[in-house]
Parts: structure tokens; C-alpha cells; sequence
């Protein structure tokens, strides 16, 4: 029984062998690509086992469950997981042209598997002091990748990125502290048991506070969203789109697993507290978003605007809603790497970020006029793309919890999402190219394949994912009626 | 500054800070030291040396690469999960042999040991890089 602690195993193997050829630069890719394949096959072996066998728990050096570390892996995490997986191997296959030789001759494909390790491990840990190295070895990771190059503008956002998560690992580190002092255990099932068995439960407001302020500044949710756009848009693109797309959602995860497990206690007083949240999250993303005209700055600001629907999904908390934070997710994760992928070839070809400086790209390149529309709008909402039904999905579960101001936002927020996406749309592809411009710099030159190969990828999974919604809305709902049951998490892990 | 004298200990001194960080990086499993001990205290040697002569020399003292320490440091950490699986005990469990050696006792040896040796390495390669690094700034 190894397989739950394959998904940290995978990514430190590939690492030693990187590290090993680290002076063949030509294979440092490929050695990245194999790992970040193995990872996704192993990540869908273990969702076909947790859908046959439940949730799978490994107690690592046969330590009993509340003493050692336990690797738990239910349904919500598998899901975490074939999706971290899907984002490895896309942006592995990008990174082969789209990073230039020195940043890969610097141990960037290293630090993207660090990473990599870093997420796995934080969706598959049952411990919160695990969790939070799991945090770090992530955070450590995406420090040295945010840097990577050194470039005057990189060192600037990467100042606010380091330090607001430094300060965010504090309050997680507290957190933990004030738990442990009270309950005596780290075990998050042992958490569950012990909590949902004591009186005094406002004591543990504290530490939950503490929590909740870490992981929305990890999530980027409202009001300490700032450093992400100040940060996300300075790296290279696919260092961005790994970061979009697995970076605040680690953040999100971990809201979930904590809010749904043991912070239970106190409804009345977390519940509209989330939906507040993610109302203003969703709205000061998007309207942030409408003034901005570099490409990245709008997708980052987008970003947090759909942070706030998963954190109306957690809100509501019915199954359909936490479903539908599930599957919201899946389809964000998914949809904000590729368009922040499709905004990376936007730049090959036209060598700039700035809408006022490009145009009529849908004369030049009409298929990747149609490779963008896929993910953008899917992010805004249009079906039959994914976006519409983890809206749908969500509204809904809004309107039938009798949260209908939240929903009402939810439809509002969506038609400014098109707005942004439209504009992108307008801006490069449709008008004509602003006069007086130089040819763009890569106007002859095709794109490089490995560029195209992960956008196709994902936009095709997009599609699928709104063409197939049925069973993948099963997935989600089986995932969310375990969370919303936290009685077979603890069983699984504790015994009977 | 170049000081023979500093030059002189700081020769003279390397393989005892050596043979010291292996010693507590030993004790370490019950009483106080261990890997990231003792790499700490292997890392020093070499950075003294590099201060009294200057990190090419050191370099060339350490022979590997101190990336390849790194390498093979979580390598051992590695390969110390996998005993834990042919003994068919949960993954990352302690597997230990005791071996009786004439005039050394018995002697403990396991996967713990092995990790930890794993990080031993580890954290000397990563603060011999480090601190080079900067020395060379």
C-alpha cells in the first residue's frame, strides 16, 4: 500500500533525477515531461481506487492514526489530484519552448516538480502540521520560481508575493499552535472526533479565525487579495499559468477540508461569513478586472473574481453547493491555466501583453482566435462550456439554500466575466492593428508545437467537460457527500 | 586576507570537523545530533576552509560537486522508504538489522539511519552552495 504517498514520491524522484543531468539542459524537459506523466497516471490509478474502495489511508512508518502522519485520500482529493496532474503535464509540454535556455539551465524544471510535490502533498496529508510543511515546500518552490531570471520587474512582485505569504504561513503556523494546545492532536480526523465531541467550541473561533486568514491570503480572497495581481503577472507565462492554476486553489482546498471537517461547529456564524466573502471577492475581482489592459492582469483579476464562487459554494454548503465549488474548480483550474497559456502565444506572436498594442490578430492567426474563445468563454459562462454549468450548478444551489442575494451577485458577476472576456476578445483579435505599429515581431514564424499540443489539451477538456457534464457532476457530488459527511473520513482514518 | 596561519588550522582541522559531524550525525538517533547536525557541522569545515583559502580551493577539497551531494542526499532519503515495502509493512517504517562486529559492539543499523544520512548530505551540499555562493558574490 504505497500508492497514496506515490503522488510525493513521483515528483521527489523526478527532482533527484533532474538535479542528476542537471548539466544536460536538452534533456532536463523531457526528464520533467515523464515525470509529470507518471504523476497523472498514478493520480487517475488512485481515483479509480478511491471510487472502488473508499478512501484510501496510509499510515506512514506504521505509526497508529492520531501519533504518525496519515496519507488520507478521499474522493474531494483524488479529484485535487488528477487535476494537479493534468496542469503538470500541460504546462511540463509548454515549458519545452516557452521557457529560454537559461531559466531551464537554472533548475526550473526542479523547482516546478518541487512545487509540483508541494500541492500533492498538501491534497493528500490528514495532518495539519503536515499540511502546513506541505505549504512551504510549495511556497519555497514558487519563491525561487516567481524570481527565476531576475528581472527588475520579476524581483518587484515577487517582494509582495513573499512577503504576504510569509506573513499567511504565521497565522497558519498559530493556528495550528492554538489547536494543538487545546485538543492535543494534529490528526485532522482525530481534530473532527475530538471537536464534535467537546462543549466549549467557541474557544476553537480562534484558531479557525487564525486559518481562515491563512488560507484566504493563500486563496487571494477578498480583502487580502492584493498581492496577486501585483505578483502574477511578472514571471514568464507558464510560470503564471502553474501558479493560476494550482497555487489559490491549494488555498481553496484547504478552506474546504478544514471548514467541512472540523470547523462545523459553528454555523451561524461561518456560513454567511463565506458567502459575504465570496460575494465581494467575485465582485472587486471582476470590476478590478474591466479597467485593466494588459492581458495577464485581467486573467489575474479574474482569478480571484472566481475564487469568490468557491467560496459560495463552501457558503452554501448543501451537497449541490460544495459540488459545485468542486466542479468549479475542476473546470477553473483547467480553463485559467489555458487562458493564461493562450495569452503566452498571444505574445509570440504579436511580442507584447498590452491590448492597446495589438489587434487584428484573427486576421493572421484565425486558430488562435478559436483556441482562446474556448477558455475565455468558457470562464465567462457561455454553454455549452464547462463554466456555464459550475455557474448553473452553483446558482442553483443558491436559489434552493434560500441564499438568493448571493446567486443574483453570482449572475451579475458572470455577465461582467464577459465583459472582460469580450474585451480581450475585441481588443486582440477583432479590431484592426493599431496604426503606425511595427510588424509584430513573430507575425512569419509558426508557433512553436509544444506550445500549441497543452492549449488544444485543455481546451478540448474544457469542452468535454461541458459536453459530459452528467458524470463528472456524479464525481463531484460523491466528493461533496463524503466532506459533507465528515463521519467516513474519521471512521476511514480512526477505525470504528 | 590570506593568513597562514588561518590556512594552516583551517587544513588541519577539515577532517576532524569531519570525523565529528559523522560521529554526532551517529549518535543521533537517541541522543542529541543527527543528519541535519552533522551536516551542518560538515558544511563548516568546508567553509572555513573556504574563508582561509577561497571557495575554488574548497571546491576542488570537495571534489563533488556540492549539487551532487544534494543528488545523492535525497537519494539515500529515497532509497530508505523502500525497505519498508519488501518487508510489507506500510510504506516509510523503520526497518532495522543488528549486526555484532568484533571490537565496535553491536551495531544499529536501519532505514532511519539511512534517511538520515540522506539528509546529512542534503544539508551539507545545500549550505556549502549557499554559502559560496555568497562568498563569491
Amino acid at each position: 500500500m504505497i500508492l497514496p504517498a506515490l503522488p510525493i514520491l513521483i515528483p521527489l524522484l523526478t527532482i533527484i533525477f533532474l538535479l542528476f543531468n542537471f548539466q544536460r539542459r536538452e534533456w532536463q524537459p523531457w526528464i520533467g515531461l515523464t515525470g509529470a506523466m507518471l504523476q497523472l497516471v498514478v493520480s487517475v490509478l488512485l481515483a479509480l481506487r478511491v471510487k472502488s474502495q473508499g478512501i484510501l489511508v496510509l499510515n506512514t512508518g506504521n505509526w497508529e492514526a492520531p501519533f504518525g502522519i496519515t496519507l488520507v485520500v478521499d474522493a474531494f482529493s483524488s479529484i485535487m489530484l488528477v487535476l494537479a496532474g493534468i496542469i503538470a503535464v500541460s504546462v511540463s509540454i509548454y515549458s519545452i519552448d516557452a521557457i529560454d535556455r537559461q531559466r531551464q539551465s537554472f533548475f526550473y524544471f526542479p523547482m516546478v516538480h518541487g512545487l509540483l510535490m508541494g500541492v500533492n502533498g498538501a491534497f493528500v496529508t490528514g495532518d495539519i502540521f503536515n499540511l502546513y510543511v506541505w505549504f512551504e515546500v510549495m511556497l519555497t518552490a514558487s519563491f525561487v520560481l516567481i524570481t527565476l531570471g531576475g528581472e527588475k520587474k520579476q524581483l518587484n512582485g515577487a517582494i509582495k508575493y513573499v512577503s504576504i505569504n510569509l506573513v499567511s504561513s504565521l497565522f497558519f503556523l498559530a493556528g495550528i499552535g492554538l489547536l494543538y494546545g487545546k485538543t492535543g492532536t494534529l490528526n485532522m480526523a482525530d481534530l473532527a472526533l475530538k471537536l464534535s465531541l467537546a462543549d466549549n467550541n467557541v474557544l476553537m473561533n480562534t484558531s479557525a479565525v487564525l486559518f481562515f486568514v491563512a488560507f484566504s491570503i493563500k486563496a487571494a480572497v477578498f480583502p487580502f487579495f492584493f498581492w496577486l495581481p501585483a505578483s502574477y503577472h511578472t514571471p514568464p507565462v507558464a510560470i503564471t499559468a502553474l501558479f493560476a492554476g494550482l497555487l489559490t486553489k491549494v488555498g481553496v482546498y484547504a478552506m474546504i477540508r478544514f471548514y467541512t471537517l472540523f470547523f462545523v461547529q459553528d454555523k451561524l456564524f461561518w456560513h454567511p461569513l463565506f458567502l459575504w466573502i465570496g460575494g465581494f471577492t467575485m465582485v472587486i475581482g471582476v470590476l478590478t478586472a474591466a479597467s485593466q489592459y494588459d492581458i495577464r492582469k485581467i486573467l489575474s483579476f479574474h482569478i480571484i473574481s472566481q475564487i469568490g464562487y468557491m467560496i459560495m459554494g463552501l457558503g452554501i454548503f448543501t451537497v449541490a453547493g460544495i459540488a459545485g465549488a468542486i466542479f468549479y474548480m475542476a473546470h477553473n483550474i483547467i480553463a485559467k491555466t489555458n487562458t493564461f497559456l493562450v495569452a503566452g502565444l498571444i505574445n509570440r506572436v504579436t511580442g507584447s501583453y498590452d491590448l492597446k498594442k495589438i489587434g487584428g490578430l484573427y486576421k493572421i492567426r484565425p486558430w488562435l482566435s478559436i483556441l482562446f474563445i474556448i477558455p475565455a468563454f468558457g470562464l465567462a459562462g457561455i454553454p455549452p462550456l464547462s463554466g456555464f454549468f459550475g455557474k448553473l450548478i452553483l446558482i442553483s444551489a443558491g436559489f434552493n439554500a434560500g441564499e438568493y442575494v448571493i446567486s443574483f451577485i453570482a449572475l451579475a458577476v458572470g455577465l461582467f466575466t464577459l465583459f472582460s472576456m469580450v474585451k480581450i476578445w475585441n481588443e486582440a483579435f477583432w479590431k484592426p492593428r493599431p496604426e503606425g505599429l511595427s510588424p509584430y515581431e513573430g507575425e512569419n514564424e509558426n508557433l512553436p508545437v509544444s506550445m500549441v499540443i497543452p492549449v488544444v489539451i485543455l481546451g478540448l477538456i474544457t469542452l468535454t467537460m461541458g459536453l459530459a457534464v452528467k458524470p463528472i457532476l456524479e464525481i463531484a457530488m460523491n466528493a461533496a457527500g463524503q466532506l459533507l459527511d465528515p463521519k467516513i473520513y474519521i471512521q476511514a482514518v480512526m477505525g470504528s | 586576507m590570506k593568513s597562514y596561519i588561518v590556512q594552516l588550522a583551517a587544513a588541519r582541522l577539515l577532517p576532524v570537523t569531519l570525523i565529528l559531524s559523522m560521529l554526532v550525525f551517529y549518535r543521533g538517533h537517541n541522543d542529541p545530533g543527527g543528519g541535519f547536525i552533522g551536516g551542518l557541522m560538515a558544511s563548516a569545515g568546508f567553509i572555513f576552509y573556504a574563508m582561509a583559502f577561497d571557495t575554488r580551493e574548497a571546491e576542488k577539497k570537495l571534489r563533488v560537486s556540492p549539487l551532487m551531494l544534494i543528488v545523492a542526499g535525497l537519494s539515500f532519503a529515497f532509497i530508505s522508504t523502500l525497505p519498508s515495502l519488501f518487508a510489507g509493512n506500510p510504506f516509510f517504517t523503520g526497518e532495522w538489522v543488528s549486526l555484532s562486529i568484533p571490537l565496535l559492539g553491536k551495531l544499529k543499523l536501519g532505514t532511519p539511519l539511512l534517511f538520515d544520512f540522506g539528509v546529512y548530505l542534503t544539508v551539507w551540499g545545500v549550505i556549502v552552495t549557499i554559502i559560496f555562493n555568497v562568498m563569491e558574490e
